[in-house]
């Protein structure tokens, strides 16, 4: 029988400390106050002084409120039985659901053996060419969204999950405006893509350390699907709110900061979470698809600088589309050299070209001459725009490569392209040659 | 272990306090146990009877009152033949037997012997009974892949030896006995194959350290020709992220002019070593023509294994580098990324309570930066042989800012600065070292005056680029604009390198001087040019000449055919060679 403890000697922001003994590092408590029970975890053990962290948070907790200490660290149910449920940050249903704790599974494990990693090498298609075509997503890649609040990356996020061909979809809101969650479970429940779904949803309103679950719950989940055989797809928004709510704990314990205010670790933190994707050998995978909104649209803030330094790339989401300059897939030269053979070409030319329109664009601006070829450039460049870089766009790789071939032809002759002639006879469209 | 036993006061993250009853050393390992696993830590501060351990692994579970046994060594490494090839963690366990062990995931707990037990080694004595012997002396030698082995008296036995036995030629394992050495009290020592080094000593066996000034050619142009690095040599790679540090430290861990290759991989992507452990074994080496794997080591402590043992992997690997030296060979150690590894520091200093200094770093963090890359150097042996350890870190400034404590306290160290750049790497111009920033204190395969000559149209070029950007092609005159020309084909064509491509990826020395050669003749080169467009046109012409030279394999008709297309393009509008270019290219040419 566990004891219960009932004197709580401090309590600073979110933590309250107890002496108990025979606690274990990382241990979860149940704390009830007159607003209802929290749990909380061991953070800190120094002799026989405990130190927790309540989920609910430390606003109106008693010095003589019960701890019980439950004896094993924060888990989160697994089985079959999650697809097509809503839980908040703490694992408690938060849609009408019963509660579940059957075969309850430990969050946070270790990392995958890199010995037991294989080479990532199947595509998985959106639907969008500035994905499909220029910047590929391949299976078990981690890959962070660059943007800024009011873009749409949280439609884009459902927009991908619906189409992707993934059997399960986790998905891990955090500081989630109560709108954005609706929207959410609007979109994947009118894409009929609920009932392989499984979200865990921290709002705004929540308590923030309830935040700092959400990703390693989500995972946890995840990973015992992938162990399944399943691929798995997470989608993570908005991680700068998960590192904010770690440098609003950090802070109120009195850590010192390293970067604006962010704790040293930001980095390992962030780390330890992306790393979770993963293609098992012999079985499923997991893909990581992440929001990081960047605070004044700055690259270089901590938060998406060191995401950057993690994740396999990035797509930046700037004015309703994705940038072709600025994102990056690491790892698209995996998947797309058996795609099509113009697949590269027209991944390289397009862009080169778009970046010659771009320069254009600046001549143009700074009123300097604009010669045939600039002419050229300009149309192209409306193009591409329209064609490629508008979300709306919605069609599949090969489709999108000949409507690439097409746009060129519409504005170049042949040999402008600065394609292989090889390619170029092969795919060039057949009415205007 | 030990007499001294201890139990567990406190848990804060990787940082556990200790109440011990006997003596500790400082750094010593210590075992927590924990629900039937002993978790390694090291002692890294000690306080009257409270001693404070960081633990190389996740701590969860750890209990007050958890015991704590000492083993009364310092953390170390397993050094001897079979190191070669093996992929292993921060602590030096081998990766792939754990994975047959645990499955998976890296379970707390799980030790391994670094080198095979079972593997025989083919031993051929060298020394014989009689011989006085000093630590490192060769007392035999087994082949291991292409190289002769040496099995040394073990680092750890100071003073003058003599040799009691030797082992006769034949095949031993690792834990064999192949000599008997007595010291100067009487002592007999029985020796094994195998011995144990603590990782933060520098191995300082050798009778000099010497200047470092052979060239470690890497085979990219823009390293060898203008910004080398010599053999026994220090260089970082600072950059932000995506510009391609990992990129070329995997370049140079293939193409390297070294014997063998250390790679760490520390607080980075699992991923990236995925790559390299899958791909070297297909990959041959062409010095020897066995796999590339056979010259590699690869210690891999990534992003998400625990930050502790991050810090222990750059020592453990450079401390098989200084082994691997001690044999007469040289030996590169890429670590990627020495940022990681500080933080993992700075990790350690705060929960600590240290006082922090810049950006919370700590303030030892200068003078343990500089002592890693002292490590690194070139020494003659006992034998006179020489042997070599060369580093290359990369650096991950915060925010792709240069001017953060890491990066500038290993700018204050290293002979080699390989700065890359957001704006080259957006642009697409790999590799992306700045070729303005980067610097470089090593002599390289070609003499530093001609280098600089060349280095002069980079400088003045980019100078009339910014200018034109004002005033427009309209406000410049033609004879800038033809030095912006040159210095943009001088960029395209030498600097860049098309590391994909099977023959630019990798550019021998003496194939660096002659197309150096010949690009200073189109450097020094007054062109009859009647107006802009046809500078930019003729210049567009060379620039394919020299891309298509750059994939034309080296001694082949082909090669010769573009190079003399290339040479009757410049003829064709020459003006006259400068008379600096012209001695230049006959010293090359020499
Ligand atoms: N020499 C090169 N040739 C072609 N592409 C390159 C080259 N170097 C880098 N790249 C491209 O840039 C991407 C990022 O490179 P890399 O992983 O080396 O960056 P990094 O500097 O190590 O970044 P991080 O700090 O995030 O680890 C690569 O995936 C590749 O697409
Ligand atoms: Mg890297």
């Amino acid at each position: 029988m566990k004891k219960v403890y009932s004197r709580i000697e401090s309590i600073t922001g979110n933590v309250i400390a107890v002496k108990a003994e025979g606690v274990a590092y990382g241990e979860l408590a149940e704390v009830r106050t007159r607003f209802g029970a929290s749990l909380a975890e061991v953070i800190r053990l120094s002799d026989d002084l405990v130190s927790l962290q309540v989920f609910a948070g430390g606003r109106g907790i008693s010095t003589g409120d019960e701890v019980r200490f439950l004896g094993h660290p924060m888990k989160v149910s697994f089985s079959d039985s999650l697809m097509g449920r809503i839980f908040d940050g703490a694992g408690e249903p938060r849609d009408k659901g019963p509660t579940l704790d059957e075969n309850l599974i430990t969050i946070g494990g270790p990392s995958v053996n890199p010995a037991k990693r294989i080479i990532p090498k199947e595509m998985i298609r959106t639907g969008i060419p500035m994905i499909d075509l220029f910047n590929t997503l391949v299976k078990s890649q981690k890959l962070p969204i660059f943007s800024v609040s009011g873009e749409p990356y949280n439609e884009l996020l459902a927009r991908i999950a619906m189409q992707a061909e993934v059997d399960i979809i986790v998905l891990g809101g955090m500081g989630l405006k109560y709108d954005d969650y609706l929207s959410f479970k609007d979109a994947l429940e009118s894409g009929g893509a609920m009932s392989k779904t499984i979200m865990f949803v921290h709002t705004a309103s929540d308590p923030v350390v309830e935040c700092l679950m959400v990703p390693d719950i989500s995972l946890a989940v995840a990973e015992r699907f992938a162990l399944k055989g399943k691929n798995v797809l997470v989608l993570l928004t908005d991680m700068t709110n998960f590192s904010d709510a770690m440098k609003e704990i950090a802070i109120t314990q009195e850590q010192v900061p390293s970067n604006r205010g962010y704790p040293g670790d930001l980095y390992s933190q962030l780390a330890s979470r992306y790393e979770k994707a993963v293609d098992f050998e012999g079985s499923g995978s997991i893909t990581i698809l992440a929001v990081t909104t960047m605070p004044g649209d700055d690259v270089t803030h901590p938060v998406p600088d060191n995401t950057g330094y993690i994740t396999e790339g990035q797509f930046y989401l700037k004015n309703g589309r994705i940038e072709p300059f600025g994102s990056l897939s690491r790892l698209k030269q995996m998947v797309n050299g058996k795609t099509r053979s113009d697949h590269r070409a027209i991944m390289d030319g397009m862009i080169k070209l778009y970046a010659a329109y771009k320069d254009t664009l600046e001549k143009k601006s700074m009123g300097f001459q604009m010669s045939a070829w600039d002419g050229k450039l300009l149309k192209y460049g409306e193009k591409f725009e329209k064609g490629m870089m508008d979300l709306s766009v919605n069609i599949p790789l090969e489709q999108a490569l000949d409507r690439g071939w097409e746009i060129l032809a519409d504005c170049f002759e042949r040999q402008e392209t600065g394609l292989q002639t090889k390619l170029v006879d092969q795919y060039w469209p057949k009415k205007t040659a | 272990m030990t007499a001294t036993k201890g139990r567990v006061t406190g848990v804060n993250g990787n940082m556990v306090t200790v109440r011990v009853d006997g003596p500790v050393y400082m750094n010593e390992v210590a075992y927590i146990e924990n629900q039937g696993r002993s978790l390694k830590s090291e002692i890294i501060r000690v306080r009257g009877d409270s001693v404070q351990l960081q633990v190389f692994e996740l701590t969860k579970g750890i209990k007050v009152d958890d015991p704590v046994s000492f083993s009364g060594e310092l953390l170390a490494v397993e050094l001897g033949p079979g190191l070669l090839g093996q992929i292993y963690d921060g602590l030096q366990n081998p990766l792939p037997e754990v994975a047959e062990k645990t499955g998976y995931f890296l379970e707390p707990g799980v030790y391994l012997e670094a080198l095979p037990r079972k593997t025989r080694w083919a031993f051929t004595p060298v020394a014989k009974a009689g011989d006085v012997v000093r630590r490192s002396d060769t007392l035999g030698t087994v082949p291991e892949g292409s190289f002769t082995h040496r099995i040394m008296v073990p680092f750890n036995l100071y003073g003058d030896l003599t040799v009691k036995s030797v082992a006769k030629a034949g095949e031993y394992e690792v834990t064999d006995q192949v000599a008997e050495l007595v010291d100067s009290e009487g002592v007999v020592h029985k020796v094994t194959m195998l011995f144990q080094w603590p990782v933060k000593r520098a191995v300082d066996c050798y009778a000099e350290r010497l200047k470092p000034t052979e060239p470690m050619v890497t085979h990219v142009r823009l390293i060898d020709t203008f910004f080398p690095v010599a053999k026994g040599g220090t260089y970082c790679i600072p950059g932000p992220f995506g510009a391609g540090k990992t990129v070329l430290q995997q370049i140079t861990s293939r193409h390297a002019d070294v014997d063998i290759v250390i790679i760490a991989a520390c607080g980075e992507r699992a991923g990236e070593v995925v790559e390299t452990l899958k791909e070297f074994p297909e990959l041959l080496d062409p010095r020897t023509g066995r796999s590339l794997m056979e010259r590699t080591i690869i210690v891999c402590n990534t992003s998400s294994m625990p930050v502790a043992a991050r810090e222990a992997s750059v020592y453990t690997a450079v401390t098989m580098a200084e082994y691997y030296r001690q044999m007469g060979l040289d030996v590169l150690l890429l670590a990627d990324s020495t940022s990681r590894w500080a933080q993992a520091m700075r990790e350690m200093s705060g929960r600590l309570e240290e006082i922090p200094g810049e950006e919370a770093f700590p303030a030892y963090l200068e003078s343990v930066i500089a002592s890693f890359y002292e490590r690194a150097g070139i020494v003659r042996l006992a034998d006179g042989s020489t042997g070599s350890v060369t580093v290359g870190g990369t650096v991950s400034p915060a925010g792709g800012n240069f001017e953060e404590p890491v990066t500038q306290a290993t700018l204050k160290v290293v002979g080699a600065f390989h700065g890359l750049s957001r704006e080259r790497s957006d642009a697409r111009k790999y590799p992306a070292i700045h070729p303005l920033d980067s610097w470089s204190k090593y002599g390289g395969i070609i003499a530093h005056d001609i280098v600089s000559y060349a280095h002069g149209f980079l400088f003045r070029g980019s100078e009339v680029g910014q200018m034109m950007k004002v005033v427009g092609e309209e406000g410049t005159s033609l004879d800038d604009f033809a030095v912006y020309l040159k210095g943009e084909l001088l960029d395209a064509v030498y600097l860049q390198q098309n590391s994909f491509d099977p023959v630019d990826a990798a550019v021998s020395p003496e194939r660096q001087k002659r197309v150096f050669g010949l690009v200073l003749a189109v450097l020094g080169t007054a062109f009859r040019l009647k107006d802009k467009d046809e500078a930019r046109s003729y210049f567009n012409r060379v620039r394919q000449l020299f891309i298509d030279l750059n994939g034309a394999e080296w001694n082949t008709p082909r090669f010769a055919e573009v190079e003399s297309a290339l040479r009757a393009a410049v003829a064709e509008r020459s003006e006259g060679l400068e008379p600096v270019a012209a001695r230049h290219i006959e010293t090359l040419e020499r």
